[in-house]
This record gives C-alpha cells, sequence and structure tokens, in this order.
C-alpha cells in the first residue's frame, strides 16, 4: 500500500541559527527509513508525468519504486542510466519547476519528495559504493569539451559512456565550472562536486585544467589536433553592473567575484587559505535570483550583521526558487524590495558606506510579462552599509567567441545553437548551457550537454 | 605542475624564474599575463610575462617578493614545479608600426617593459629605454635593455649610480632635444605611470601603460580588475591589461590597489610566523 500521507517526509536541516554562522550543509538528507517512507508516497502512475519534467529523462518511477525496495545500489544505477551528477541535482535542481510539478500527489498536497529521494540514493551509493573504473569499448574518436560545468560534464559523460575518448578543457585549476567558483558549500559541498567529477573520470574522460580555450589553443587548433567535434559548455561567465555611481568604490563586488573568492579560492577559511574577502558589518546584495541569495547568506556567514536584498520588483516576481528566499529569511536576510540603488556613496577615502535607493512601484507588465518597476518620485533614502554585491545577472563570456569569427552569436553574447541537437554556425561545433541561453540552471544545461552528446555522436559517425 | 628550470636572483627583491609551459610559450606575446597559484590554499596571482622562448617552451616571469604568495614563489629553486600556471591572459600589446619609441620602465615594471622593447627593436623601431630604480643595488636588466634599445637611461632617487632624478626628467630632457616619439611606453608604479601620462599628455605622445589590478580568474569573470578608462568601466584582464594612459583614472587604481592592504599585511605576518615555528622546531 501506498503512503498516503499528504506531506513529503520532512527532510532535516540545521537550525537557521545556528547553520548562518557556518558553511555546512543546511539541509541533512533523509536516512534509509525516511527514504524508504517517502518512496512509499509514489504511486507508480503508469503514464509517468514526473518524467516530462526531467530535463535529462530520469526514470523517476522505476528508481522511486527500488529504494522503497530498499535496492539503494539498484535506485543509483538506474538514476545513472540518464544523469551523470545525480548528488549534485537532488540538491540545486528547482524540482517544484520541473519533475515534482507534474507528480500526481501534488494535486491534493505535497508532491513526492523526488529531489530528497535523488539526493539520498547518490549520498548513499557514494557512501557504500566503490565505483570502478568502467571498461568501455573505444572507438578511437577524440572529443574534446569546453568547460567543465555542468553541460560540459554531462556531454563529456554521456560520450565517454559511448566510447568517445574525451578530454575537457578547464580554465579554472580546479574543475566544475560553477558548481565550485558559485554554488556555496552550504547548498552543495564541494568534496561532492569533486566526487561526481572523479565518477565522470572513471568513464575514461580527461580533464585538463589551467586551459583557458581561445586564448593558449582556439577551437580550430583543436580541431587540427584531431578532435573530430568540439562542445563548448563554457557557462555564463561575464558579470553585468548597473552603470550607476560608485561602483567602482573599494567594497564592491560582482556577485561572480564575491562568490568565487568564497566558494573556489575558499576566502571564509582566510587566513588559513590565502583570498581575502572584505564583509563588513552591513552588506547591501543587488539582485532576486538564486545567485544574490547565495551571495546574502553568504554574508551573513562571513559575519555581516545586517544583510539586505535589494530588489527593484515584488516577492512574486523574484526569479529565486521559494526554498533558497525562504532559508534566506529564516537566515535573519532582510528583504528590501521594490527597491533599487541610483547611487553608491563613498566615504573620502574610497570605500563604500552607503547604498541611495530609491523606491519602486509595479507598472504595466514589460517584454519578460513581469510588471514594469517605476521609480517613486522623491523616494530616494540611504541605507548604510559597508558592501555591495551586484548580483543581476551574468553574461556569456567572450573569449571564445571572440576568437572564432565563423562562430554565430546573439547580440548579447551567446552562441547560436539548435536547441534540439547544439549544433552552431561552425562545422563541427556544438554547444549548450548558459553559454547559449544566458544565466539559466544546472539541470538545463545538463539536458542541453545530453542532447549535444547525441548530436555529436550521429555527426561523427555520419 | 609547471617545472622551474631556471632561477636567479636579479636584485635583493626580486626574483627570475623561467618555467617550463610550451603552449602558453607558443602563443605568448608583450604585454600579455599568466595567472599562477603556488600552493593548493594559495591565492591566484597575475604576473606579467616578462620574456618567453616558444622553442624550448619556456615563459619568464620576474617577480618582487611583497606578499606571502610572491615570497613562497621566491623560495622555490630550480627543478621545484609551479601548481597551476594558466595563460597567455589579456591582449597583446600592438606595437606595429611605431617609429621611434620611449620604454619606461619603474623598478620591477622594467621587467615586464623589457619584452615590448624587444619586440618593437624587432619590428624596427627606434628605442629609447629609461629605467629607474630606487638606488643602484636594485638596478637589473641593464644588459638586456642594451641589446634591445639605441640608447638606454637608468636612474636612481638616490643619485647612487651617478645618475640622480627620475624617468620623466630624463623622457622631459629626450622630447625637448627633440626627439621624435611616436610611442611612449610606461610600466612601473601607478603613481609613475601617472606622471609620465600627465607629461606626455603635454606633447600630445601616445602613451600605453600597463595595469596591474587585483585579479581572480584573469577572464572577465570576476570584474575584480575594473579600471575606469575614458570614464568607461574596462576589465584589465581581457580588455587591457594595456591602456591609454591618457584615459586611465590612476586615482581610482591607487585607491583599489589598498583594498585588501590590511588582509596582505595578515597573510604574510602569519605565514613568517609559520616559519619562524619551523625554524625553532
Amino acid at each position: 500500500m501506498p503512503n498516503m500521507s499528504s506531506n513529503k517526509v520532512s527532510m532535516p536541516e540545521q537550525d537557521p541559527n545556528v547553520r548562518n554562522k557556518n558553511f555546512h550543509e543546511v539541509a541533512l538528507g533523509y536516512d534509509e527509513e525516511m527514504a524508504k517512507e517517502e518512496a512509499q508516497r509514489c504511486l507508480q502512475c503508469k503514464h509517468k508525468p514526473c518524467i516530462q519534467g526531467c530535463p535529462v529523462n530520469v526514470q523517476i518511477p522505476d528508481f522511486i519504486k527500488l529504494v522503497a525496495e530498499g535496492k539503494f545500489k539498484e535506485a543509483y544505477e538506474k538514476i545513472r542510466e540518464t544523469n551523470s551528477l545525480p548528488a549534485i541535482c537532488g540538491r540545486v535542481c528547482p524540482q517544484e519547476t520541473q519533475c515534482e510539478k507534474f507528480c500526481v500527489r501534488a494535486k491534493k498536497g505535497e508532491s513526492v519528495g523526488i529531489g530528497r529521494l535523488e539526493r539520498f540514493v547518490a549520498d548513499w551509493y557514494m557512501a557504500n559504493v566503490e565505483q570502478k573504473e568502467v571498461n568501455i569499448k573505444k572507438l578511437n574518436k577524440k572529443v574534446a569539451i569546453v568547460g567543465s560545468g555542468p553541460a560540459g560534464v554531462s556531454c563529456a559523460g554521456d560520450l565517454a559512456k559511448m566510447g568517445y575518448d574525451v578530454t575537457i578543457f578547464e580554465a579554472f585549476h580546479t574543475p566544475g565550472g560553477v558548481l565550485m567558483y558559485g554554488i556555496p558549500e552550504f547548498r552543495l559541498p564541494k568534496d561532492l562536486v569533486q566526487k561526481e567529477i572523479d565518477n565522470v573520470r572513471k568513464l575514461g574522460v580527461e580533464i585538463k585544467t589551467n586551459m583557458v580555450i581561445g586564448k593558449i589553443l582556439t577551437l580550430d587548433e583543436l580541431m587540427t589536433e584531431g578532435f573530430e567535434a568540439v562542445f563548448i559548455g563554457s557557462g555564463a561567465g561575464l558579470p553585468s553592473f548597473m552603470g550607476i555611481e560608485g561602483e567602482n568604490l573599494n567594497g564592491v563586488y560582482s556577485a561572480n567575484e564575491f562568490l568565487t573568492r568564497i566558494n573556489l579560492m575558499k576566502a571564509y577559511q582566510f587566513p588559513n587559505c590565502d583570498t581575502p574577502v572584505k564583509v563588513g558589518k552591513s552588506v547591501a546584495v543587488v539582485g532576486g535570483g538564486n545567485v544574490a541569495m547565495d551571495a546574502a547568506r553568504s554574508a551573513k556567514r562571513l559575519g555581516a550583521e545586517n544583510v539586505y536584498i535589494i530588489y527593484r520588483r515584488s516577492e512574486s516576481e523574484m526569479p529565486a526558487r521559494l526554498e533558497e528566499v525562504h532559508h534566506a529569511k529564516e537566515e535573519g536576510i532582510i528583504f528590501k524590495l521594490l527597491t533599487n540603488p541610483v547611487k553608491i556613496i563613498g566615504t573620502d577615502d574610497g570605500w563604500v558606506k552607503g547604498a541611495e535607493c530609491i523606491e519602486m512601484e509595479l507598472g504595466e507588465p514589460d517584454a519578460s510579462g513581469r510588471r514594469k518597476p517605476v521609480p517613486i518620485k522623491g523616494s530616494e533614502h540611504v541605507i548604510d552599509v559597508d558592501n555591495v554585491v551586484i548580483a543581476i545577472g551574468q553574461s556569456p563570456n567572450p573569449l571564445i567567441t571572440s576568437t572564432t569569427p565563423d562562430l554565430d552569436t546573439q547580440k548579447w553574447g551567446g552562441i547560436i545553437a539548435n536547441e534540439e541537437t547544439g549544433a552552431t554556425s561552425k562545422i563541427g561545433v556544438f554547444a549548450g548551457g548558459d553559454a547559449v541561453t544566458g544565466a539559466a540552471t544546472v539541470i538545463l544545461a545538463m539536458g542541453a550537454g545530453k542532447k549535444a552528446a547525441k548530436a555529436i555522436d550521429e555527426y561523427i559517425r555520419g | 605542475m609547471f617545472k622551474i628550470i631556471k632561477k636567479q636572483i636579479l636584485n635583493p627583491l626580486v626574483k627570475l624564474l623561467e618555467v617550463e609551459a610550451p603552449l602558453v610559450a607558443k602563443k605568448a606575446e608583450p604585454g600579455q599575463f599568466i595567472i599562477l597559484r603556488v600552493c593548493e590554499e594559495g591565492e591566484r596571482i597575475p604576473l606579467t610575462i616578462a620574456d618567453y622562448d616558444r622553442e624550448k617552451g619556456t615563459i619568464t616571469i620576474i617577480f618582487q617578493e611583497v606578499g606571502k604568495t610572491t615570497k613562497m614563489l621566491g623560495n622555490l629553486e630550480e627543478g621545484d614545479a609551479i601548481l597551476d600556471f594558466v595563460g597567455p591572459l589579456g591582449v597583446a600589446s600592438h606595437l606595429e608600426g611605431v617609429k621611434k619609441a620611449a620604454v619606461i620602465g619603474g623598478g620591477l615594471g622594467t621587467a615586464i617593459a623589457f619584452p615590448q622593447a624587444k619586440k618593437l627593436h624587432s619590428l624596427g623601431a627606434k628605442v629609447d629605454t629609461i629605467a629607474g630604480f630606487r638606488n643602484k643595488d636594485l638596478i637589473i636588466l641593464e644588459q638586456e635593455l642594451n641589446s634591445v634599445s639605441d640608447k638606454v637611461f637608468i636612474t636612481t632617487d638616490d643619485g647612487s649610480n651617478g645618475n640622480k632624478g627620475f624617468v620623466t626628467d630624463v623622457l622631459k630632457k629626450l622630447i625637448e632635444d627633440g626627439n621624435k616619439y611616436d610611442l611612449v611606453i610606461a610600466i612601473g608604479p601607478l603613481i609613475m605611470m601617472k606622471v609620465v601620462s600627465n607629461l606626455t599628455k603635454q606633447y600630445g605622445i601616445k602613451t600605453i601603460v600597463s595595469m596591474n589590478p587585483v585579479m581572480i580568474d584573469g577572464t572577465g569573470m570576476c570584474g575584480g580588475c575594473r579600471v575606469t578608462v575614458g570614464g568607461k568601466t574596462k576589465f584589465a584582464c581581457v580588455d587591457g591589461p594595456d591602456f591609454d594612459g591618457h584615459e586611465v583614472d590612476f586615482d581610482e587604481a591607487m585607491r583599489r590597489q589598498l583594498m585588501y592592504k590590511k588582509e596582505e599585511k595578515e597573510s604574510i605576518e602569519k605565514h613568517e610566523c609559520r616559519l619562524r615555528g619551523v625554524d625553532d622546531a
């Protein structure tokens, strides 16, 4: 008999007032009993509506059935058939707008906790099973992947399984892309990211770090070196600034810089790690997406007493996941909604001392369909802060496109690629993830990497 | 890992390392830089490429031991390896078509000015090099500069080499004496680049400076290296590091350079304590 409770089995979390002072993971995950109990909430629908919400086609009811039966190893293998990074997806996918949105149980009560179960299965497997190197019949054909973030790793994993010799080129000293530099430790532990990447290495994928493609080698050089196809998954690494006065004052960061210092360079361990980050008593984070939430919650953990999210629309327009907003509020982040900075104010010696903001009201819907924020005259006011973090978005990095003239791009910098195959204007070159779409989610990037892997295989086979 | 095949101590503060990095060496051009990391907990620091040898597959870096990372780097010996070494980054200097150039190096900046002088010389330009140091013991690369310049002028702040003065004094005299430069390249401390730029602006001589702000990735990702040039924000890592000296907001750059002064001090103190701790044990 299925478990007919209308609520998900709750997942233990660190107390908000404890966790906002440390960088350990917030959510602690299910144990075996909780997982089995939650798995029994799945009705095993014949038409499997949840799968249509999954960009990488995880066979959700099948793996959940295996969990309910206590066959965790088999459940993991079922997920891995289509998903290269289950421990990561279980944590950072917006399940509420994907698989769980289509769950029949969600019509009355909460959906099955698909993400929580995926996370449990992946963690269980990592803790209990030693992944072995796999022997795959080699095709003796080389494919190059640019970028070791979710798009690149997912594409690499699939191609390696098909027998291709895959080499990933990563610009940073550590692979993982946004999973390492962007998403904080307390949402996605870095050890776990490295374990997932090691699992992809065990498929035979080679990862070369410290390689900035576009600089050290161009795409054309890669192709003359014998790579029959190239996949570009270089992400959206170019931070946007607001263009307001005072943005170059000391103490102003792009979210990219702030988070890279903290996550990749481990500035939260300074001086035991050498990279510092400046966090004063009060910090303003500008923006309403997941990156803004990550920056605000990181600032709080680094000791800021007052951390503000400054967002120009209202809460219902916020692009951040509900869960992230909820966690941020629990941790004491202060939300200044319908507010927009117009100027950053500095001290005489050039340090941030405040953000001059204006209040906004919502007018007519704009091109995005959301109501356009309009400034309210005379509502200017100053919020005293020591740091400002600009988290209003990032666009694709031009290093590759600027050195590859025959690669067509959108005006805003995104690489133009076929949605189904990732094929670009340049023969043999495919692209996917944020480099194509602009900043989006981990799972969409993985989905694009997967589709491209299939298309690359077809392209090489002719 | 990137093996060090040659180490040279140029003066009590400045060291030279020649590092095996064949792919970087194949592409490197004057004006570009690398980013390196010495140890697992280490920071990423940018260093301008001082020379490259495409055949040997090596990159030469010259640095002054000012912080923890450069001190650790200075402790490495021939045969040791550098953990991470990324490049070539930044835009190469545009040196084609120059007839007569004045290349100016201030202190360690001389090491970065050298490849520019060398390239200009190889392109057939007349090159006058002016290098300034605090005192005669700190003079570096004199011989190398001589080999790629038509004339070399070396000044010291204290006059200990018999030639007291600042680089701008020499440049001003050369210009007043009728030397027609179509390009001035100034590389060194921000204040020196500012003063040179102010001088050449009066004469309307195009002036290129090389900015070296704090960076993390060096690929345009973090924006930490923001420099205001002609009223617009530029990223030194991908738009530079060379910029028009007449357009750079040096005061802002000097202010931004001080951003982590306190942390740099803390880091080096901790490092030295640890070293002493080892010595005591």
